[in-house]
């Protein structure tokens, strides 16, 4: 398939990528795009520009703030590679969110209930959180290969499913235990050998990168291995790609819609394991939510690269954990939320751009070598 | 400028490895903020830094949070604080996120730093240890305790019981509604106590209970029309008055009460003030939960040098929860009402603090 007949879809989620240098001017132009925005938003709200990205530049990069980075960034990385895994066969996973917090209320509350010598008690709290994950999603799967339900809808619903069940679950006569004296009620908390210890790789601060932060990495190289590299994720592409070629050659495509959903949520019920085994140790009202929505932000960001899916993460992380310092300054922490959105949205309008630039002068480049001189077709035809 | 920023962030990211190498002889001793960690030490008194962080929702939610900033703007206009600042927190956000925000306070030269909601329990715990020297208050839990920690509680169940008690007296088909924003235990001790209440009056009252949203889905705090759905539920079926524990979402509430001219009780401030105009005169009553005054007192004590750490319990013989009279829709009960509270606090009644 050659650029000119790429569907919009195709290049949103980084599947067609523009080669050369014209590769690394979309990243750059969305980055000064995403700034000049972010600086008319701070100034129409009062705030100097400048000096709001050098406060939150100082403080993002003092000892701790990078710890809290990489520590939001670990569980970022894999709710985006959750969702990348969707988007590289064509399937739009909204569901990670649910998969996520029920996995990892299930995996708390078995984590609680056993003791077991370290590493295997850890092994299993995370095999069971991969296999409810799996599990949900796998719902989706089944009910759009089965019923053709669009995985967008049910995935929505399932998460609302999720939340129900959750709260079910999280309650005294079944999964949680109260904590003398507080209003939080959580899973029984994990002992000592289920909690993987912090890795103090940033000299300077007392606090610790989360252990799990080598399985995201490792996580990352898989995705890429499985996807590039065996004739499984050539399928997986290749139905993303074209479903009618993907079955033209063989390709069971109902087997690789469920197979493909199945890998997206067992990797979505990793997402809580570093938050549950590195640091709260219990599943309880304050576990982090949302995180499944930031991972498609962020896989959109990165183009579904397990590269540019670290960056997107670690951008995405930095800009959370500075947003702190804001209000210290008096101003609206919210302005991160701004910058987070016009990022994602000038990557998409960056590579859209240069896309186009490319076909444009690709075309100008032939009708010039073309005898007799054919004038040129109209920018964009091609979109 | 964001290029610059960005660039940062990539330095970060990749030669972090090689530079943590480094200057990892540097020993591991913290804090490195630029803000001021040595001015920590403020002296108690007069011109003190007062650090708020709120729950989710912040100043304006008209309800938990509010009440925590009119204390402080109480404590601002009478004790002369020196400076005072506000942190909101996000919804969704890890612990991690809440103890940086309580150690951003901390370390910014703020003492006392008051943590409102129980969510901040895990943080404050710990940024308390590191900061020995701060006085820290926390409102809505007991379970982080610590030399320089004041746990500010209050006895909703207790509030909730006269309340219940004023449904049941003003009830004429004897039917009566909880709605609770959110179903947390904080929440069901309000329910505990009202259905008490009620059932000490008419044992065989009929109260439907509504919850808006289950945790972690926290709208139902915040969601008018989630609200009004619910009490425009429980009035259909036959009730006549409807209590709510549901912070923002309670305005819904009180239209739908409005529209079946039906009766409605409200929550943590006296709400026939604070509510819009147009459906005061469906309150009959609200259950007061005196967080203004928590903050307050203790801001006050922390001036005079009179910091109490550990549990200070505002219930209903403190003065802390409380029913209110305004709008006179209560004023042919009062008599039985204050009973109550005279057996309450006399400990002739004991109220459930959970539901059964």
């Amino acid at each position: 398939m050659s650029p000119a007949e790429s569907r919009f879809a195709d290049r949103l989620l980084g599947r067609v990528s523009p080669g050369g240098l014209l590769s690394l001017a979309a990243p750059v132009l969305a980055v000064v795009f995403a700034g000049l925005i972010t600086s008319v938003v701070l100034l129409l709200t009062g705030a100097p520009p400048l000096e709001t990205l050098v406060i939150m530049a100082e403080y993002g990069t003092q000892p701790r703030s990078i710890v809290l980075t990489l520590n939001y960034a670990t569980t970022f990385y894999l709710s985006a590679l959750a969702v990348a895994i969707g988007f590289r066969m064509n399937l739009f996973n909204i569901g990670v969110d649910g998969q996520y917090r029920l996995a990892a209320l299930v995996a708390a509350a078995v984590g609680g209930a056993l003791t077991l010598p370290a590493p295997l008690h850890v092994a299993l709290i995370v095999c069971v959180a991969m296999l409810v994950g799996a599990g949900w999603a796998a719902i989706a799967g089944l009910l759009k290969v089965r019923r053709g339900v669009s995985e967008v809808i049910s995935t929505i619903m399932l998460n609302a499913v999720a939340t129900a069940l959750g709260a079910w679950l999280l309650n005294r006569e079944r999964l949680a235990v109260e904590v003398a004296g507080s209003n939080n009620i959580g899973t029984r908390p994990l002992g000592p050998s289920a909690q993987v210890p912090g890795l103090a790789i940033i000299p300077g601060t007392g606090s610790k990168v989360f252990g799990l932060i080598i399985l995201a990495v490792a996580m990352g190289v898989l995705y890429h291995v499985l996807l590039n590299r065996t004739r499984f994720g050539f399928d997986l592409r290749a139905t993303g790609r074209s479903e009618p070629a993907a079955v033209a050659s063989g390709v069971d495509v109902k087997k690789m819609i469920l197979i493909a959903m199945i890998l997206s949520g067992a990797m979505a019920g990793l997402v809580g394991m570093p938050q549950l085994l590195g640091a709260s140790y219990s599943y309880s009202l304050d576990f982090p939510t949302g995180l499944g929505f930031t991972g498609i932000a962020i896989a959109l960001l990165g183009r579904n690269n397990p590269v540019g899916i670290a960056f997107g993460a670690l951008l995405w992380a930095f800009l959370d954990t500075s947003s702190g310092i804001l209000q210290l300054h008096d101003i609206s922490p919210e302005i991160v939320m701004i910058m987070q959105g016009t990022i994602v949205l000038s990557v998409i309008v960056a590579y859209e751009l240069v896309h186009r630039y490319r076909i444009a002068a690709g075309q100008r480049r032939v009708s010039r070598e073309l005898a007799g001189g054919a004038p040129a077709r109209p920018e964009g035809a091609s979109a | 400028m964001l290029h610059n920023r960005f660039g940062r962030l990539a330095a970060v990211a990749l030669a972090g490895g090689a530079l943590m190498g480094v200057a990892a002889c540097g020993g591991g001793e913290e804090p490195t903020t630029s803000a001021t960690p040595a001015g920590s030490t403020a002296p108690a008194g007069k011109g003190a830094k007062v650090g708020l962080a709120y729950d989710i929702g912040g100043r304006g939610d008209q309800s938990f949070n509010d009440a925590a900033a009119a204390g402080l703007d109480k404590a601002k206009s009478e004790l002369g604080l020196a400076d005072t600042k506000e942190l909101d927190a996000g919804s969704g956000e890890t612990e991690a996120a809440k103890e940086e925000r309580l150690r951003l306070l901390a370390q910014g030269g703020f003492n006392p730093v008051i943590a409102i909601g129980f969510a901040y329990s895990g943080p404050l715990k710990k940024v308390a240890a590191e900061f020995p020297e701060v006085t820290f208050a926390i409102v809505d839990d007991a379970a982080a305790t610590a030399p320089n920690i004041s746990n500010l509680l209050f006895a909703e169940h207790e509030g909730s019981f006269l309340v219940g008690a004023a449904a049941a007296l003003k009830t004429k088909k004897e039917h009566i509604g909880f709605v609770g924003g959110v179903q947390v235990p904080l929440i069901q001790k309000f329910q505990a106590g009202f259905v008490a209440g009620a059932k000490k009056v008419k044992a065989d009252v009929q109260i439907d209970v509504k919850y808006l949203t289950q945790p972690p889905d926290f709208s139902g705090f915040s969601d008018p029309a989630k609200g009004k759905t619910a009490a425009e539920g429980m009035f259909d079926a036959g009730a006549d008055v409807v209590y709510h524990a549901a912070g923002g979402s309670g305005g819904g509430v009180f239209e739908a009460a409005k529209a079946a001219k039906g009766l409605a009780i409200g929550v943590d401030s006296d709400q026939a003030k604070t509510a819009s105009p147009a459906v005061r005169d469906v309150i009959v009553t609200s259950m007061i939960k005196k967080v203004d005054v928590a903050v307050f007192d203790f801001l006050k004590s922390f001036t005079s040098g009179s910091v109490k750490a550990g549990s200070t319990i505002y219930d209903l013989k403190a003065g802390g929860v409380d029913y209110s009279t305004t709008g006179g829709r209560v004023d042919d009960i009062t008599s039985e009402l204050d009973e109550y509270k005279q057996k309450i606090i006399s400990g002739e009644i004991t109220v459930p603090d959970k539901t059964s």
